[in-house]
């Protein structure tokens, strides 16, 4: 952990120091620098007694983020620094610092550059994001996957009327958080990522590439991707600590990813598809997240939406698969108030079609005041088999309630 | 033939006035008011946006706006939040199109996320506002039928009011009454009937102002919603022309960085 902390910390000073003379060499006209950001309270509760007794009912935890911007030379160029940083009181692991980003922009007229920290979202599905492999999830933030560690990298867009294309190089491989020994929502055993394997002998240096080709044509997004390095999803494999404790040890092979985006926007209704052929030494899978999401403006006469989502994720390594959905089916209902608070509510059940289990969600939110947003969030684990993937956190039913003030 | 045809060119057009439809003059207001209000190429502007509830009370939201003027087609326009601050940096860009759906998207900073977004909710309102995205579009003549009712006075000035009825689907209402202002060739004074014809909100458009190119701009907009007793004014700052945005700085990669 403290090696992890050194090194990002080592990292970010490289980088600030790289950034600053860039700064310097660009003899940029004195602009104010934008910040903003937010600090957020955190509680958890847990509904049942945890599997291992060592792990906690209740988390208390305390978050912040902040963004600080600079535009230069006529706003062609600009510098992002996002910290973020958790301090929480069950879990030792969950207190972390992350560079989420620290990048350096270059604007041209068709052409983008960006060198440094940074984080990129692929994707058009709302369950999971199969397609989205730039950044490696901050999985001990939450299950949904979609907090991201920040990745060093460094990029170029072009931008043409036959669409954009992305490259990416990826150098300094982020290792996927996991809850620590006292933590919820993990697995039983636990993840030693101390003893984490890769199966590159360059370990976690391996220089990962990227790209991606988008374009819109009418109603139709499209983008077609391909990735080739080290995967972000580990494989847990049974091993043992030097204590004798048995645990799971985080494998990360190399793979080559192509990935398929497509929505289909058409009145009320949203049609997405997500792909990929994900190809290693050990094997080659295929996996589809696809459905939809129509809405209902104007539901009874107010001014509130209803989305009803659907969506269908197959993974063809079955049960053995990283990711748990292999044949599930997504029932959600998004609920937007359209009033002065931004009220928002998000609820969903995920159920696995071949053993029956079921992943409740809920997500509510509203301003409070002027700078204050309440989040509440709740997920439950139902009618769990031995069988299922998510066997491990049957008894982690929760409820979150987050208080953020924004600056 | 010349002394002829002199004579009957200066007729014409009076002729024509007089046979015109209240439907022909309507729409020839509405082509009148798009021609005065072209070749801006592209604007900046800024505003903030007060909402007030029944009991009064108030919030604001900060809002920045570029837009990209298209011909041949409808404009391209970027709305940025800067407040609230938990939406700070949140984008929105649409594409318009006089007869098929407009394309938006919605860019989500805390994810890096952008959104395709259904253009269907037209009645739907803007940001908690009494404001329905519809009335925030960019106003291309095709989108409506139209039909001249009378001129008058409003407020000291000299006014034309003509009826617009929407002619795309998901549209809030059934009519809109339109003051044109006749000097600037602008909207003073819209009213909105709901779906069930009944008087829905007043749009009040004042403080016009000429910018270089003969262009006017209004820099306050109210809208009061009669049958909620909620209001909300938008305050425009100066706005800026040719500031030089391009196609460029209306795709999917700008909405991306957009500041």
């Amino acid at each position: 952990m403290n090696r992890t902390v050194s090194r990002l910390w080592c990292m970010a000073r490289n980088a600030i120091g790289l950034l600053c003379l860039c700064t310097l060499a660009a003899q940029p006209a004195v602009q104010a620098l934008d910040v903003s950001g937010y600090l957020a309270a955190q509680g958890r509760y847990f509904a049942h007694a945890p599997l291992d007794a060592r792990q906690r009912y209740l988390g208390a935890s305390v978050a912040a983020q902040a963004e600080f911007y600079h535009e230069f030379a006529e706003a062609r160029q600009s510098v992002l620094f996002t910290p973020f940083v958790r301090l929480d009181s069950a879990d030792p692991r969950r207190t972390h610092f992350d560079v989420r980003e620290l990048m350096w922009q270059y604007l041209g007229e068709e052409f983008e550059v960006r060198a440094g920290i940074g984080k990129v979202f692929w994707g058009v599905a709302e369950s999971q994001h199969l397609v989205d492999i730039i950044n490696q999830s901050d999985l001990i933030e939450n299950i949904d996957g979609e907090d991201k560690l920040g990745q060093a990298m460094l990029s170029a867009s072009l931008t043409r009327e036959w669409g954009t294309v992305d490259l990416f190089l990826l150098p300094g491989f982020r290792q996927r958080t996991f809850p620590g020994t006292q933590g919820r929502l993990r697995t039983t055993p636990r993840v030693d990522v101390g003893q984490t394997l890769y199966e590159s002998g360059a370990g976690n240096k391996h220089l990962d590439v990227a790209v991606r080709w988008s374009h819109s044509f009418g109603a139709i997004d499209l983008a077609l991707s391909h990735f080739r390095g080290t995967s972000r999803d580990p494989n847990l494999n049974l091993g043992r600590t030097s204590l004798g404790e048995t645990v799971l040890v985080p494998f990360y092979a190399q793979i080559n990813q192509t990935g398929l985006e497509l929505q289909y926007t058409y009145e009320e209704w949203l049609w997405k598809l997500e792909a990929i052929r994900r190809s290693g030494k050990r094997n080659t899978f295929f996996g589809v997240t696809g459905g939809f999401e129509y809405t209902i403006t104007g539901v009874a006469d107010t001014p509130a939406d209803v989305g009803l989502i659907a969506e269908y994720l197959y993974d063809s390594r079955g049960e053995r698969g990283a990711s748990g959905f292999q044949k599930d089916v997504l029932a959600g209902l998004r609920l937007t108030l359209n009033d002065e608070n931004s009220t928002e509510f998000l609820a969903g059940v995920v159920t696995d079609l071949d053993d029956g289990s079921h992943l409740l969600s809920v997500e509510a939110s509203r301003r409070v005041g002027v700078d204050l947003k309440l989040t509440l969030e709740a997920r439950a684990f139902a009618d769990i088999t031995s069988r299922a993937s998510i066997y491990s956190l049957r008894r982690d039913d929760f409820v979150q309630l987050e208080l953020a003030w924004f600056f | 033939m010349r002394s002829w045809l002199l004579p009957l060119l200066l007729i014409l057009p009076l002729h024509e006035a007089l046979a015109q439809s209240a439907e022909e003059k309507g729409l020839a207001l509405a082509v009148e008011m798009d021609k005065r209000d072209t070749g801006w190429k592209d604007q900046q502007g800024a505003m903030t946006m007060l909402l007030r509830n029944r009991q009064g009370q108030e919030t604001s939201r900060k809002i920045r706006t570029r837009a990209l003027e298209v011909h041949g087609d409808g404009d391209k326009s970027m709305t940025i939040f800067d407040s609230p601050r938990d939406v700070k940096g949140t984008a929105f860009l649409s594409h318009t199109h006089a007869q098929e759906a407009d394309d938006q998207w919605l860019f989500l900073p805390a994810l890096k996320r952008v959104k395709r977004i259904s253009s269907a909710n037209k009645s739907g309102p803007f940001v908690g506002s009494e404001f329905a995205y519809e009335d925030l579009t960019s106003q291309e003549v095709d989108k409506y039928t139209y039909k001249w009712l009378r001129e008058e006075q409003l407020a000291g000035k000299k006014v034309a009011v003509i009826e617009r009825y929407p002619s795309y689907k998901n549209s809030g209402y059934t009519r809109q009454m339109v003051w044109v202002n006749l000097q600037v060739l602008q909207a003073q004074r819209v009213d909105f009937y709901d779906r069930k014809d009944a008087l829905l909100k007043t749009l009040e458009i004042t403080e016009f102002r000429q910018y270089d190119g003969g262009f006017w701009r209004s820099h306050k907009m109210s809208m009061t919603n009669h049958q909620t007793g909620k209001s909300t004014t938008l305050t425009w700052a100066q706005y800026k022309f040719g500031v030089g945005l391009g196609v460029n700085d209306f795709t999917r990669s700008a909405l991306k960085r957009v500041r």
